[in-house]
């Protein structure tokens, strides 16, 4: 019994193989090999393409240490990718709710198709038209001024605000999609038990519902977060002056200052301080869900 | 505790009539079966009951006061689903204490509270536990607790043994019945299952399409069924079409069959007569015991023998007759024997056409 389970298994991962080795092929060649090549260069003096003599060295990694400035900006970016994290958690859980527990038919499927809209439309699009929205004399500004009675002045453009803003609407779709799946997963029999035992919906909420869609919401957070924390089209553009960050200072090594090296140094450096981050909070994430 | 009045209860669903004017009167204390095949409205009769959907028309009273607008959370009823509904995030103690955390009690009166109420379902010493760690049998015991902890005013159960397998659903009938007659809670039962009906329950419902086709104790339906439905659907049953004479029918071969229960009917009219099994008598001799009994004459098709009894299935004109004899070793008939079968007048139901 036993040696025909696992002649089944072994077969069915020979059978399997085929189908597995593009996905390992892809990967090999789209991130493992490009990846090998960072770290190479995070240890270089010089761009070897550059045709400059070239060192082994730690000063990539030690400049990060030695100028508070990249320290400032590390922190600056941890702080900007918990803040978009959070307004992506307020926006898109209840609109995951609605979506999995509320609405039915049609109605759930075009509302559905407005979430992930934003997915499907190219990234400098969805920031210039922010850009559009935000400036003064733009269309939010205007709107606001031709139904409020007295005349206000907006001009949210190149500002924190503008930054948090383009991020959150990149990032919620991620948050509304993995709620959705942990929400649509909860029997509607949980939910009619509680109310039965006299719970009110916000207990239902409290005791039930948010506890058991944790999983999606530790999922949707780790999928916005790390993006957020070393993203850099949306400060540069929304943020202007203001939207220096870590990400911002990283994009400049590799297409203005022609520092790889050191931005790749400093890549890496987020990666563990990231990694780091997610294996202290996994615990208490995992007890939580 | 209290008892529910339903009256006149009617509920659609787009053109769909779920519930048609059903009214039931269940007694404060009593155990009370909904029976029906799937589809016929009993989920939602239930539903209309605890609060989850709301009537179209008609009213629904606990204990006298009228509830039909009230929302389940303020309706104070305890439900057992079939799926059973634990919440998985909680331990199985946390799950039974959960409606008394709600409503904001003493930790303390709510520890005791809980462990009593698993004391109850046997279930003292699994507090514990989560709800997967458990068994079918184990797990519907935790929401069997949990829903008559709070101390509700009924308790309704959906088909709650349906996901069990027989033996241990057996054992559930025996302890649910105990638990519920500890306690005295007026208990709304909904099953698909007769024999569960009739085994648990003071009184049934029968239900078909939304319609409450009979109602009364388990003796009541069984031995004076209306319709040709309550018959067949609550127990087996032997069928008989013809005209009504009065006080019975007349088969198209000129049989006369003598009724003594039933209906009233105007002579002429369509009707049947319904005859229970094990209440005809199955003899290859025409000797004559009883000249009142109805006789009919075949041929046995089909024995099967299953230990404390036989069932002879008998041809006749067409028609197939169901006969159910104790094993008592003196007789057995073989497949394919001419037969006489006999039946008492008293045990002959007349049911008018439908
Ligand atoms: N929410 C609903 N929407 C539409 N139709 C429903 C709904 N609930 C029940 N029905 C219909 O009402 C009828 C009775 O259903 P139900 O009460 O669940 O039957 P039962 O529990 O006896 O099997 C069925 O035909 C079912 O399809
Ligand atoms: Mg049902």
């Amino acid at each position: 019994m036993a040696g025909q389970v696992a002649s089944g298994s072994r077969s069915g991962l020979r059978s399997a193989l085929p189908l597995l080795l593009p996905a390992y092929l892809w990967l090999t060649v789209a991130i493992f090999l490009p990846l090998s090549a960072m770290v190479f260069f995070s240890f270089m003096t010089e761009l070897p393409l550059s045709g400059k003599a070239w060192a082994f060295t730690l000063e990539n990694y030690t400049t990060f240490f030695s100028q508070g400035l990249y320290w400032t900006l590390l922190l600056a970016s941890l702080r900007l990718g918990l803040e978009v994290t959070l307004w992506c958690v307020f926006i898109g859980y209840p609109a995951a709710y609605v979506l999995a527990k509320v609405l039915k038919g049609r109605s759930r499927e075009a509302i559905f198709l407005l979430v992930i809209l934003p997915f499907w439309s190219n990234g400098l699009v969805r920031i210039f038209s922010w850009a559009m929205v935000l400036r003064e004399g733009g269309i939010l500004d205007t709107a606001l001024n031709a139904v409020l009675p007295f005349k206000i002045n907006i001009d949210l453009m190149y500002s924190y605000p503008a930054v948090i803003i383009g991020l959150v609407h990149s990032y919620v779709p991620y948050m509304v999609l993995t709620c959705y799946l942990t929400l649509q997963a909860i029997d509607d029999s949980l939910i009619e038990a509680g109310r039965s035992l006299g719970a009110s919906r916000l207990q239902m909420l409290r005791w039930v519902i948010i506890p058991l869609s944790m999983p999606g919401l530790v999922a949707g957070a780790a999928l916005i977060f790390v993006p957020v924390v070393g993203s850099f089209m949306e400060p540069r553009i929304l943020g202007g002056r203001t939207g220096t960050f870590y990400g911002t200072v990283i994009e400049d090594q590799f297409v203005a200052v022609f520092n790889w090296p050191l931005g790749a140094a400093l890549s890496f450096i987020l990666l563990a301080v990231v990694l780091v981050i997610l294996a202290l909070a996994s615990p208490v994430l995992r007890r939580a869900a | 505790m209290a008892g529910v009045q339903v009256s006149n209860l009617s509920r659609s669903f787009g053109a769909h009539k779920a519930l048609d004017d059903v009214s039931i009167d269940f007694a404060d204390g009593g155990f009370y079966a909904l029976l029906g095949p799937s589809g016929s409205g009993k989920t939602t009769l239930l539903r209309q009951i605890a609060g989850f959907d709301f009537p179209d028309s008609g009213r629904i009273a606990i204990g006298g006061e009228s509830v039909e607008r009230v929302p389940v959370e303020k309706r104070r009823i305890g439900m057992v689903f079939q799926n059973y509904a634990l919440f998985p995030n909680m331990s199985v103690a946390d799950n039974v204490a959960f409606g008394l955390s709600v409503r904001g009690e003493a930790k303390a009166i709510i520890a005791s509270e809980v462990q009593r109420a698993l004391d109850l379902v046997q279930l003292g010493k699994l507090g514990g536990r989560r709800p997967h760690q458990l068994s079918g049998g184990q797990r519907q015991r935790v929401a069997l607790a949990r829903a008559i902890v709070t101390k509700p005013r009924v308790l309704l159960l959906d088909e709650p043994l349906g996901a069990l397998d027989k033996a241990l659903r057996v054992d559930m009938q025996i302890e649910l019945k105990r638990i519920q007659r500890e306690i005295g809670i007026t208990t709304i039962f909904v099953t698909h299952d007769q024999e569960e009906a009739l085994t648990m329950s003071d009184r049934i419902g029968i239900l078909r399409d939304g319609r409450l086709v009979q109602e009364g104790p388990p003796e009541e339906i069984y031995d004076r069924p209306k319709s040709e439905f309550a018959a067949t659907f609550l127990g087996d049953a032997n069928i008989l079409r013809g005209d009504t004479t009065g006080t019975g029918i007349r088969l198209v071969d000129g049989t006369a069959i003598a009724a003594g229960a039933g209906a009233t009917l105007a002579a002429g009219a369509k009707a049947s007569c319904a005859v229970r099994p094990e209440r005809i008598r199955i003899a290859t001799d025409s000797g004559t015991s009883d000249p009142n009994a109805n006789v009919l004459r075949g041929q046995i098709s089909k024995r099967i023998f299953a230990g404390n009894n036989s069932t002879y299935f008998v041809e006749r004109d067409g028609q197939t007759l169901k006969v159910i004899v104790q094993n008592t070793g003196i007789e057995r008939l073989a497949e394919g024997q001419e037969v006489v079968l006999r039946w008492s007048p008293e045990s002959t139901v007349l049911i008018a056409a439908n």
